[in-house]
């Protein structure tokens, strides 16, 4: 019984990631696509964790740590690109 | 007590996925890009709180194995998720990505333009 909720929510995380696919290749701006990728993050930290759940190992427990870390880098790096043309900026005025 | 904690561990992990359902469709449904960057900031971080401490439940009550790695993730996402969501709407505002027409009042477009006034 377990399982099998856990395979149906594995289903539905992917339904939901190949909606933010969707809105990846249709956005309309650039900030509709980073949104999108951050949402593929959180998906796939969800995904590990239920995945760690069926295969009833701690190896990926790591991995849940490290995703995030680089979904929120990638997303701060992106809205700064778009923001002023440059990610590291040298000028200290505004 | 396998039950109690089996009905813990599918309650929390069945709203978290209910959560992350609701963010994709407003993903696809919402208007303009900021109510998309809303849905996908606010609720998509609370689903994934939800997931992580179902997961962390599990570890815990049924292979009696206390995963600190678990609980620190969740507070990054806590703490990371708002942050997020807030740069890129601001990115998107100051890039000039258009508002939808059923927007009814823009507060920060007067106090912008005063502020590019202001420093020519």
């Amino acid at each position: 019984m377990v399982e099998k909720i856990l395979l149906i929510s594995l289903t539905l995380f992917a339904v939901s990631i190949a909606i933010a696919l969707f809105r990846i290749i249709k956005g309309p701006s650039m900030p509709d696509r980073a949104v999108a990728l951050d949402m593929i993050g959180v998906n796939l930290i969800s995904m590990i964790a239920i995945i760690s759940i069926v295969l009833k190992t701690k190896a990926f427990l790591e991995a849940i740590l490290i995703l995030g870390i680089l979904a929120f880098i990638s997303t701060i790096a992106i809205s700064k690109y778009i923001e002023r043309g440059a990610i590291i900026e040298h000028k200290s005025d505004n | 007590m396998t039950v109690i904690a089996n009905i813990l561990i599918i309650a929390t992990i069945s709203f978290g996925t209910i959560f992350i359902l609701v963010t994709a469709i407003g993903l696809i449904r919402l208007p303009d890009a900021f109510s998309r960057a809303h849905a996908a900031s606010k609720s998509a971080t609370l689903g994934v709180m939800s997931i992580l401490l179902g997961v962390f439940l599990h570890f815990w009550l049924i292979e009696g194995h206390f995963n600190s790695r678990i609980l620190l993730g969740i507070a990054f996402l806590f703490i990371t998720g708002p942050v997020g969501g807030h740069m890129m709407g601001r990115a998107a505002y100051l890039s000039g990505v258009k508002l939808s027409d059923q927007t009814v009042r823009d507060d920060l477009a007067d106090v912008i333009k005063k502020k590019r006034e202001k420093l020519q």
